[in-house]
């Protein structure tokens, strides 16, 4: 059987993790309980949870970010105003994640460490160019998102340190964005394709800023600073867009899988991109 | 380990394993066979209960995770004003089919209904969204949960 450890502390969280090396941190347990069920009834690592653990699900402002807690649940971070005014991307995309109960268990840290191609918080994370702090015994370091994620279930994480925080800087919201998933059904579904993007716009109309990200269309989330600039400092008419696209599709690597192929994946996920910069000049922002 | 938490209304102090599934732990050992095993994965819904007031999933739920909390499974419904409305609402509409989800879609209604017993049917329906029926009969359980948010609303306009 697995040993389940209820540390009410970090510093006792990282002396379970040094006396068993083979631990795993349990946040919401949504994603890892079905991994280890499904690895069969030997693999019984010793748990590490977290929800004990005063303050890391805490969500708060400072100077220059909007810090979540990595344990926040998806409820939390939904409801939350600071979330709802600084990262209104990032509240919505963790509305569209699971059910209900599945949002009132599921963590933002534990969306980010199971690096789902599909994980719908990530693409708001990247476009709004969030960090994550990983603390341990010996000390603290902050990673770009971008860098921390690898592929899938691969992260930059090591096995001394715990994700503590999420730090979103206040100056990255544009003021207007999108977050679409496309998914067989609304509820409980992974994503086939899904797309955040962000604009900025110059007085005379030409875009200033744009900042796109697609999920389920690559090993991780996919940036494209082609297709971003494309469109900056250009008007949006039908050839920048069409430019825009097709340096986007181009930088995809979608796979064929239970849900849809690679090929419809793309073309979808050029036609999010598409329909975001034709609604950009008159949608309201979410 | 030696857990201890409150199980509909009442205060159990047990011994079991640290990571006895919460499903497990309520149907095989505790006898409250109310809840039901779906897909053990957290797809279905059908294992939903009440931790600290907020729907959960009992099959994704370790025996460590219940220890100084609150839990209300459908079986505590009966003595709640709410649960006995929801009830008599899904019985009044024949929302009940094969029976299999009803326990997960009841425990969705009445963490939505104590907060919002005015709920919309489109809140209705988001709050039902991680419960499944395979007989396909959602328009009477939504029907059921509005007549129950419409009773319990106008039971709170009385007193």
């Amino acid at each position: 059987m697995s040993q389940v450890h209820v540390p009410t502390c970090l510093d006792e969280a990282f002396s379970i993790l040094n006396r068993y090396p083979d631990a795993r941190l349990m946040a919401g347990g949504t994603d890892l309980l079905v991994r280890l069920r499904d690895a069969g009834p030997n693999e019984k690592p010793p748990l590490v949870l977290l929800q004990n653990i005063p303050g890391l699900a805490d969500i708060r402002l400072d100077t220059s970010d909007l810090c979540i807690g990595s344990g926040a649940t998806f409820s939390a971070i939904m409801a939350h105003p600071l979330v709802q005014e600084h990262a209104p991307l990032l509240a919505r995309a963790v509305s569209t994640i699971g059910g209900p109960a599945i949002r009132n268990m599921g963590t933002l840290g534990g969306n980010i460490i199971t690096a789902s191609p599909a994980g719908d918080s990530l693409p708001p994370l990247y476009v709004m160019a969030a960090r994550v702090n990983l603390t341990a015994a010996t000390g603290s370091r902050t990673v770009k998102i971008a860098d921390f994620i690898h592929g899938p279930g691969k992260t930059d994480i090591r096995g001394d340190e715990i994700l503590t925080l999420i730090r979103i800087p206040l100056n990255e919201l544009f003021p207007v964005r999108c977050f679409e998933k496309v998914g067989l059904r609304k509820s409980l579904a992974i994503a086939v394709a899904g797309f955040c993007g962000q604009l900025g716009f110059a007085e005379n109309g030409t875009v200033s800023a744009a900042r796109f990200a697609w999920g389920s269309v690559a090993p991780t989330v996919v940036r494209s600073a082609e297709a971003e600039a494309a469109v900056t400092g250009n008007l949006l008419g039908p050839e920048t867009i069409t430019r825009s696209v097709a340096a986007a599709t181009a930088a995809l690597s979608p796979i064929d899988d239970i849900r849809a192929s690679a090929h419809y994946r793309r073309i979808v996920a050029g036609r999010l991109l598409m329909r975001f910069l034709e609604n950009a000049r008159t949608t309201e922002t979410l | 380990m030696n857990i201890e938490f409150k199980l509909n209304g009442k205060t159990r102090s047990i011994s079991t394993k640290s990571d006895r599934r919460v499903i497990d732990l309520l149907r095989e050992d505790l006898g409250l066979t109310g809840l039901k095993e779906g897909c053990g994965a957290g797809e279905c819904g059908a294992c939903t209960f009440l931790m600290d007031g907020q729907t959960r999933l009992s099959c994704l739920t370790l025996a460590a995770q219940l220890d100084g909390r609150e839990i209300t499974t459908v079986e505590g419904l009966q003595d709640l004003d709410e649960g006995v409305m929801i009830q008599n609402a899904f019985v009044a509409q024949g929302a009940v089919q094969c029976g299999y989800c009803i326990p997960g879609m009841e425990m969705a209604a009445l963490a939505l209904l104590k907060e919002h017993p005015d709920a919309s049917r489109d809140q209705i329906r988001t709050a039902l969204s991680g419960n499944l029926c395979r007989c396909t009969g959602y328009v009477k359980i939504l029907d059921a949960v509005e007549q129950a948010g419409c009773d319990i609303a106008a039971k709170k306009e009385r007193l």
